[in-house]
């Protein structure tokens, strides 16, 4: 993985999460400045803060009076003036503050509570077994392109009600909006302004309004807010959300869980022979390599633990590092397939935790469950080959696995 | 309750949703379904008054250790 920017010489002053090293094994620099800055800052992006502790990382998840979701991925662009303005932001409800924060979320929380999405775990496990399928007769293949990377794309298209073969347009634009952070303000805009998803979504919506059937996307757009129907920037948006934050969030939980095992046989033998174990290791393996950080803008000036935070500066909150803590975790950088007590912070804290976390943890548990009955001997084909992505959603992008 | 029973010597507890708190985790649910209740929103609640029989104390405990929001709480109530 490369960077477009100037590699990282001071981590505590000038940090980059696209830099090459974070990518590759970022724990180290959050376990250094945890123990030596716990909040850092880098003049990169215009100015961006990365408290470290799992106290810090809680406090500003609860804070949403300095604190605004407006953006949530820190890039080269701010939040424009098209946008949809706080409180509701670009894509409710991860980008809207209090209180239209909760009427968008309360519409949408009924669609993935644990009933629906339990639902969906049929649906789910055909689809791990006929990706596995796809595998018969070969010995080697990429567990993240072959396999994680399709059950939720697949899973979410389904919900939403596109066509299945549209899954593969979803991959290009989520690189685009997650990965590619570190362009210049130019390229990104250029991006931003080609507009294709928003197009296939209208036409999507055009074609739900015509067509209205049960799925979430007629749902949305016969859900109303205070009488009223939701705008179509709000269906686009909270659709474009559902589609990134539900795709390559469980696709590297997925990967990095797949990871683990190959790297540790004792663990794999041990969740084999142990099914019933399932339960506290998929917790386990969101807490040791949970894929998200998000983003705040800071909405006004403040002191935070030493520092002086502007009016308008990003900052990253990185659960992973918060779920690394030793103050909030007995032996946190091992992985304990029984682990007990788990109050790990993957899915986020406070008003924004994930909406997606029943869906999230279904697709994880089958996943893991399928690929382990069809292959419970399998290793790494070559631990040089394996890659992260960059950005704020971690996970194995390339996983050559070697089934033994 | 149990006291009239003759259980003076069993210890009695409680399983408490801060309804303030939870944010829909739903770990409490996964963990012990015979304790919450979630509602269409994800929210948990202790079923009935929380009442926990002791072959649940357990479970009860791993509930409160995992909820990510401190929104469960294990009371001891005089029984």
């Amino acid at each position: 993985m490369t960077s477009r920017h100037a590699p990282v010489s001071d981590w505590n002053t000038d940090f980059d999460h696209t830099d090459p090293s974070w990518v590759a094994d970022p724990y180290p620099i959050w376990t250094e400045l945890r123990e030596g800055c716990p909040v850092a800052h880098s003049n990169r992006y215009g100015g961006v803060w990365l408290p470290t502790t799992h106290e810090y990382v809680s406090e500003v998840a609860y804070d949403t009076e300095h604190f605004t979701s407006r953006s949530v991925v820190v890039s080269e662009v701010r939040p424009g003036p098209e946008d949809l303005p706080a409180p509701i932001g670009l894509a409710p409800p991860i980008t809207s503050d209090p209180p239209f924060h909760s009427i968008a979320r309360r519409m949408l929380l009924p669609a993935f509570g644990p009933k629906p999405i339990a639902a969906l775990e049929p649906y789910t496990r055909e689809l791990c077994q006929q990706l596995l399928e796809t595998t018969a007769g070969k010995t080697e293949f990429d567990a993240a392109v072959d396999y994680a990377q399709h059950i939720p794309v697949r899973v979410i298209v389904r919900m939403l009600g596109f066509p299945e073969e549209d899954a593969d347009i979803f991959r290009k634009f989520i690189h685009q909006v997650l990965e590619d952070v570190d362009q210049s303000p130019e390229e990104r805009q250029a991006i931003i302004n080609q507009g294709e998803i928003d197009e296939y979504m209208d036409a999507q919506i055009e074609e739900h309004r015509a067509n209205p059937r049960d799925d979430l996307t007629s749902f949305l757009l016969e859900a109303e807010i205070e009488g009223q129907r939701l705008q179509t920037e709000h269906v686009r948006g909270t659709m474009v959300l559902l589609m990134i934050a539900g795709i390559d969030t469980t696709w590297s939980a997925i990967g990095a869980s797949l990871w683990h095992l190959a790297q540790h046989p004792s663990d794999r033998k041990r969740l084999v022979a142990e099914p019933e174990l399932m339960d506290t290791a998929l917790e386990e393996f969101l807490r040791a390599y949970a894929p998200v950080t998000m983003a705040r803008l800071v909405a006004q000036d403040f002191d935070f633990h030493g520092q002086r935070l502007k009016e308008g500066d990003w900052l990253l909150l990185p659960f992973p590092s918060a779920n690394r803590d030793p103050n909030a975790f007995d032996d946190p950088d091992t992985v304990h397939l029984d682990r007990e007590h788990n109050r790990h912070a993957a899915f986020g804290l406070g008003i924004h935790r994930c909406l997606g976390s029943n869906l999230a943890r279904m697709e994880l548990r089958v996943a893991l469950e399928e690929w382990l009955k069809r292959f419970p001997d399998f290793e790494l084909a070559d631990p040089a080959r394996v890659t992260w992505s960059a950005g704020q959603v971690r996970g194995p992008r390339t996983l050559p696995l070697r089934i033994l | 309750m149990a006291a009239e029973k003759g259980q003076t010597a069993t210890r009695t507890y409680r399983v408490h949703v801060d309804p303030d708190k939870c944010q829909g985790h739903n770990r409490c649910y996964s963990i012990a379904p015979e304790l919450f209740d979630i509602d269409d929103l994800g929210m948990s609640s202790e079923k009935g008054n929380g009442t926990v029989p002791p072959e649940l104390l357990e479970k009860a405990e791993r509930a409160v250790a995992n909820c990510p929001e401190y929104a469960i709480s294990l009371e001891e109530v005089d029984s």
